[in-house]
């Protein structure tokens, strides 16, 4: 288990405020200026070499993303940081504890960041629902500006920086980056065709960086305790520490920073009091998010919790949200939410996404009663191959590979449910075990 | 996508609201907002706008708000822009309300975390997506704050003190649960509860 030193997120759990001062004591603001001092390209190099990936889900290496920005920004083309705040993929509750209880960590991560790729100020996208959170954010903001920490001559280094908060108001899709960026800009979050990126045009056609809240947060302390630190914790290719998120059918649901790689069973164990009703009663795990697959309990429980463990078993980390599902969840209706959000949350621009995620949900909750052929779960599975891949963003993929992990895991229980509503079988048979 | 809502009467809302304006202090606010974007850049204020203008609206109304056609005009007025670019950011966005709400806007989560943990048939009132709650599961949020850890009973008596004018205990609503610790106490960072221990000492440890 993680020592508690070797923790981030010291203030996780709110049991000390927030504010710039009990932050400092903390280790926030220790000393800023030193970081910057460091240089642009160091700070990268630090970076890169900590192994540091996206938190956000995609887990694109985080040094070479801020790397991308120009070296030399011209005057009338600023560069800007955009802060991924938008936490909405069911399954995620991590960045809205750092906001409410460690907010000073991600606006120093931002002057960090922002310093490092050359960005004139840093934009916080926090999802509207998030209203309290915000005004803490708000906040924490105006005392690093008291403090000097930021605006002209940010912590006395020389460098002028801004960071601007910016409420959403209710659209997963924003948390895509250019649907982000789209809505910075007042308009409709719908995502924009790349390229162009936008390192090379993005918020106002300026350059621009979008990093999740954890990955920006977990910066100024890299720096301070050094890459080696940061990756002697997990996997090669799957360095560091990460907020782990469980949802569900545990003993006691918890967010926990851990040891990337540390195994499904130990996180459960050790943190969540174990799986309802016991081991063998784990069904499946949805492990990061609602947009990656689930995996049956006999694959996932003893897989590492990271990038390459959780693609072994054909999901993925994601933003390590994971939700568990005992012998007691009807497993078609669990998904078939899901796709019940997808629809609700397409933005409209892409007929396989506007069209299909409406499809995918009808058809879904006729499989959930059984009131379906057989053959319909292969047209439906077609479908998802229709949807995904052919859309501007990656929403369509995520409404499909919910429901591809169900087909490719619950099959038999989803023919079972079609045969005993026809009346083929009784209705004493076996249910809900996952198809090995 | 979302439903479309039922919006009222076109003659009536222009006659209540046809002469919307901020008010002082929200012209000041506006202000503060306006200051955030670079100049030429006014019309990244529409969601900000948007969100003001309907508390505003809730301010006068008693409610949480909403956004009738002619209070979106002026919006759009303020930032430069046409009505339609305010009027689709208005509709594409959940949280901006297109027809009356009560004083209470109780939004219960309805997304799969939320499900499994016992969400589903205990409620009936508006249910939204996931709302970043998922490890104090299942949750409410009623106007700006969250209720989380709920069950029947506690959530009855939340909804009796709300009735009562009453203000209940946001958050977790599980005894003796901090935030988002395991139910207990915590796992890890216990030297936390009770001092804002510093670690940096045991860095080199």
């Amino acid at each position: 288990m993680l020592a508690d030193k070797d923790r981030i997120f010291t203030n996780l759990y709110g049991y000390q405020s927030w504010n710039v001062d009990a932050a400092m004591k903390r280790g926030d603001w220790d000393n800023t200026k030193a970081l910057l001092e460091l240089g642009q390209d160091k700070i990268i190099d630090v970076i890169k070499a900590s192994g540091l990936r996206g938190r956000g889900g995609a887990g694109f290496p985080t040094g070479m993303k801020w790397s991308f920005m120009p070296k030399e920004p011209r005057p009338d083309r600023p560069s800007f940081l955009v802060i991924n705040a938008d936490e909405s993929e069911p399954g995620s509750c991590k960045d809205r504890e750092i906001i409410r209880h460690d907010p000073h960590k991600l606006i120093e991560g931002a002057l960090v960041a922002g310093f490092a790729m050359r960005a004139r100020a840093a934009y916080i996208y926090i999802r509207g629902e998030y209203i309290r959170e915000a005004e803490t954010l708000f906040a924490a903001v105006a005392e690093a500006y008291n403090r000097g920490f930021l605006g002209k001559n940010a912590c006395g280094s020389g460098y002028d920086f801004d960071v601007f908060v910016h409420r959403g108001a209710g659209a997963y899709i924003c948390g895509e980056e250019t649907a982000m960026i789209e809505s910075l800009e007042g308009k409709k979050g719908q995502p924009r065709l790349k390229p162009p990126f936008p390192a090379g045009a993005g918020l106002y056609g300026c350059p621009t960086t979008v990093n999740n809240v954890e990955s920006i947060a977990v910066a100024p302390t890299i720096l301070r305790r050094g890459a080696e630190w940061f990756s002697s914790f997990g996997r090669e290719n799957n360095k560091g520490t990460k907020l782990f998120q469980i949802s569900g059918h545990v003993d006691r649901p918890c967010v926990v920073e851990e040891s990337m790689s540390i195994s499904f069973r130990e996180l459960i164990e050790k943190h969540c009091g174990g799986i309802r009703g016991g081991w063998d009663n784990l069904l499946a795990v949805i492990p990061g998010g609602s947009s990656v697959p689930l995996v049956p309990a006999a694959e996932i429980m003893d897989a590492p919790m990271d990038f390459d463990g959780l693609k072994a078993v054909g999901s993925g980390l994601g933003t390590a949200a994971v939700i568990v599902m005992d012998k007691s969840t009807d497993i078609v209706r669990a998904i078939s939410r899901l796709s019940y959000f997808y629809k609700h949350e397409s933005c409209g621009q892409c007929t396989p996404c506007r069209e299909g995620t409406g499809w995918m949900w009808r058809v879904m909750e006729r499989m959930r009663t059984g009131d379906a052929d057989v053959s319909e779960i292969d047209t439906l599975f077609q479908v998802t191959k229709q949807v995904e891949g052919h859309t501007i963003c990656a929403l369509g993929d995520a409404a499909a590979w919910p429901i591809q992990g169900l087909i490719r895991h619950f099959r038999p229980e989803m023919e079972r449910r079609i045969r005993e509503r026809k009346g083929e079988t009784g209705g004493n048979a076996p249910m809900m075990e996952a198809a090995e | 996508m979302a439903d479309a809502p039922n919006i009222p009467d076109e003659a009536e809302v222009r006659a209540r609201w046809g002469n919307f304006a901020w008010t002082d202090e929200n012209q000041k606010k506006a202000n503060e907002i306006l200051a955030r974007y670079p100049k030429g850049r006014e019309q990244s204020c529409s969601i900000p706008f948007l969100d003001l203008a309907q508390r505003q609206v809730g301010a006068e109304t008693q409610t949480q708000g909403w956004l009738p056609v002619p209070v979106i005009e002026f919006v759009a007025r303020q930032l430069g822009v046409a009505y339609m670019r305010i009027y689709e950011v208005a509709t594409f966005y959940t949280m901006f309300n297109l027809a009356p709400v009560g004083r209470y806007h109780v939004q219960v989560c309805g997304t799969t975390p939320c499900m499994l943990r016992g969400s589903d048939g205990m409620f009936t009132l508006t249910e939204v997506e996931c709302m970043g709650n998922c490890a104090s599961a299942p949750m409410v949020q009623i106007n700006d704050d969250n209720y989380e850890d709920l069950d029947y009973d506690r959530t009855v008596t939340i909804l009796e003190a709300l009735a009562r004018g009453e203000s209940p205990k946001t958050g977790t609503q599980e005894p003796g649960r901090h935030t988002v610790e395991p139910i207990g106490g915590p796992t890890t960072l216990t030297a936390m509860v009770g001092d804002n221990h510093d670690y940096r000492g045991e860095w080199g440890a």
